[in-house]
């Protein structure tokens, strides 16, 4: 950059600024990290760690020193220079889209050949399978949060619906995955819907509060209706799916085959690992395909517009009932889908792992993404659950990290990771922009 | 067309229509004026279902619409613009007509499109431009050109006027005479300008307090006295 700033710097007052953040972070860590509670033979006592506690006071200082002189700098930057990065961010648009474009494919393909890579193991393929569940989760909350603007903060009451579904239908009743699959996303629906009715005419805070409730009661009647659920002690024994019919096993009774044997390998752990891993994969890209399309029908346009203003629409014939009651009821159906194959994956159900956090780091997935936008919460899946599964050799600092990395993303981009609305429809003989030579050329 | 007898509408404990008669005959213009909180654009949303009147009839084309929803209101003929637009801000402009195009048949759209484009030329130079990026002036063509979307017999236009210049309030109401003129779109004018409403009027109603206190020609008004004093003069006298 040529341009030299011209004011100078202002350097009293970003030492002061460093001086009051190291004060306050003296405040604050004086108790988290400067003394210690330890147990000493004659009762509990307190250990002081000085030391920590100059490294943390020093480290916040020179950390705000830093921003505030990067502040001043940006701010000194003469005029002209601030209106080129005016227009960069007018571009940005365009850019996200390019990513958008090129990226996807991509991450497909990738997607596709994982298992085949030289470094997948057993437990990168259980990561991945981890993350796309949650991929899965949060497109189809993306559904109901992204697309009809309803705050769903008991997104996981749908997902225990569909887990449980295939649990009491296999076990009970002794249904196959393939069978099962689509009546627990039925019976998650049908659950959206009853959600739905009560809630019709709440939003936003209210919505949120509804839902969460709605949640912990799904959670508590799984708990507490032992008869049917097996209370706390959850559903074990779950049938894992089979390969149209073939079982992924080491022995089978005489007269059958196994996925092995039927195609000449020898049997490995990793055939199911891989199984359901592609499994996952086929069904979030079913529920990414499927928000695709529905964005461009009637009933994708009416939820877009519903969350945009729900007045406006109602004065252009939108019945809100029905338009609100579907987006609680197919985003539900893909929490059931995902639930089902929870169920198989583990093996086992129980209410534990049905909490609230879980709907948090849902709705996490899609906010940080930037709501409505798809391929953000891909990448804020990845970033979320890898890593946090990453993350695990951090032991107590984990979640540390965790935090670290929320706030920086909300500090940065503070409306999710991508949160560019792609329009559902273009003019085709319609310029995207006109280009600056025609712009010249009218004006000539 | 529209028959409006009597109708009561309350906001919780707050009569805000006292029993208002108001009739639209097709082809008509119609202005409907009055100072702030008179109950104009509450008369408008009571036509459209929301807040439902109390008491009273709505009629159009002799079919009671006084109970039906919001959205089977709107599917009869009726399309509304209502009041501070309510454009839809993250959609584009074309995606903004489409919405309005929801109701009527999909094969319609290409012709509907290029008759509002037709209209508002400005709307096609935007077409795929976010609607919260539009001025205020685009903005109100965009809520107009939206309700034409969807075919109506009747068009309910919500206070067009507000907060333009000048010279975008004239191109607005030319517009307004053209869908009528042209199209035979029936319309209710809901006005604070009354001097451009009732102009463009063939009847007009001035409503003060919840009720119609004076109705009749565009011209007949425009000359009253009492309405040339408290609409036009900026008279205290009411």
């Amino acid at each position: 950059m040529q341009n030299t700033p011209q004011r100078a710097v202002n350097w009293s007052r970003i030492v002061k600024e460093s001086l009051v953040a190291g004060l306050i972070a003296l405040v604050l860590f004086f108790e988290l990290v400067g003394v210690r509670v330890v147990d000493n033979p004659g009762g509990l006592g307190l250990r002081s760690r000085w030391l920590w506690l100059l490294i943390a006071v020093v480290a916040t200082a020179v950390g705000r020193l830093l921003l505030a002189w990067r502040r001043e700098i940006l701010n000194n930057r003469p005029v002209a220079d601030l209106g080129l990065t005016a227009s960069d961010s007018g571009k940005s648009d365009s850019r996200i889209q390019i990513f958008t474009r090129y990226v996807a494919p991509l991450l497909i393909a990738f997607a596709l050949t994982l298992p085949m890579m030289p470094f997948a193991n057993r437990y990168i393929v259980d990561i991945a399978t981890l993350v796309l569940t949650y991929v899965m989760l949060g497109w189809g909350l993306n559904i109901v949060v992204g697309l009809a603007g309803l705050l769903d903060l008991g997104y996981v009451a749908f997902y225990a619906v569909g887990a449980y579904s295939y649990a009491l239908l296999s076990t009970q009743l002794g249904w196959s995955f393939w069978v099962s699959l689509p009546l627990a996303g039925l019976l998650a629906a049908s659950f959206g819907i009853l959600l739905g009715f009560p809630v019709l005419r709440l939003r936003g805070d209210y919505l949120a509060i509804v839902t969460l409730g709605f949640g912990e009661i799904v959670r508590i009647i799984l708990l507490n209706w032992y008869t049917f659920t097996n209370g706390p002690d959850g559903i074990s024994g779950i049938p894992r799916p089979s390969f149209f019919g073939l079982p992924f096993k080491r022995h089978v009774p005489e007269g059958t085959d196994s996925f092995s044997s039927f195609f000449g390998l020898d049997y490995s752990s990793m055939h199911r690992i891989i199984f359901l891993y592609y499994l996952i994969l086929l069904l979030a890209l079913l529920t990414n395909f499927f928000t695709l399309r529905i964005r461009r029908l009637p009933i994708g346009r009416a939820w877009e517009a519903l969350r945009e203003d729900e007045i406006a629409s109602r004065s252009l014939g939108i019945n809100p009932t029905n338009t609100k009651l579907s987006g609680f009821a197919i985003g539900a159906m893909f929490a059931g889908f995902a639930g089902s194959f929870f169920a198989t994956r583990q093996g086992f159900v129980s209410p534990e792992s049905f909490t609230f956090i879980e709907s948090a780091v849902i709705l996490s997935i899609v906010v940080l993404g930037g709501m409505g936008s798809q391929i953000g919460v891909v990448l804020a899946a990845v970033l979320l659950i890898g890593g946090t599964e990453m993350f695990r050799s951090l032991a107590d600092f984990r979640m540390l990290a965790f935090g670290a990395l929320m706030v920086a993303i909300m500090v940065w981009k503070p409306r999710g990771l991508l949160s560019n609305r792609e329009p559902t429809v273009r003019l085709a003989d319609h310029p995207e922009e006109p280009s600056p030579d025609l712009v010249a050329e009218q004006k000539s | 067309m529209l028959k409006v007898v009597g109708v009561q509408t309350y906001y919780g404990k707050i009569h805000a229509l006292r029993g208002v008669d108001l009739q639209v005959n097709e082809g008509e213009i119609v202005s409907l004026i009055g100072a702030n909180g008179a109950g104009k654009s509450t008369l408008l949303m009571t036509i459209c279902g929301n807040p439902r009147a109390a008491g009273g009839s709505i009629h159009f084309l002799g079919q009671d619409i006084s109970r039906l929803t919001t959205d089977r209101i709107v599917r009869q003929g009726i399309a509304q613009s209502p009041e501070g637009r309510r454009i839809f801000p993250r959609m584009t402009v074309l995606e903004n007509l489409m919405m309005g195009a929801l109701t009527s048949e999909p094969s319609y759209f290409d012709n509907d499109l290029e008759r509002v484009t037709d209209l508002f030329p400005i709307l096609k130079e935007r077409a795929s431009q976010k609607g919260g990026t539009l001025s205020g002036g685009e903005q109100q063509m965009l809520a107009i050109g939206r309700a034409l979307m969807g075919r109506p017999k009747m068009l309910l236009l919500d206070e067009p006027s507000l907060g333009l210049a000048p010279l975008v309030v004239k191109q607005i109401f030319q517009v307004i005479e053209q869908i009528n003129k042209e199209d035979g779109v029936t319309i209710l004018l809901v006005e604070q300008n009354a001097f451009h409403a009732l102009r463009l009027a063939s009847r007009g109603y001035v409503m003060v307090n919840g009720r119609i206190t004076l109705s009749g020609g565009g011209e007949e008004l425009l000359n009253n006295p009492e309405v040339r004093s408290a609409y036009l003069e900026g008279g205290a006298k009411v």
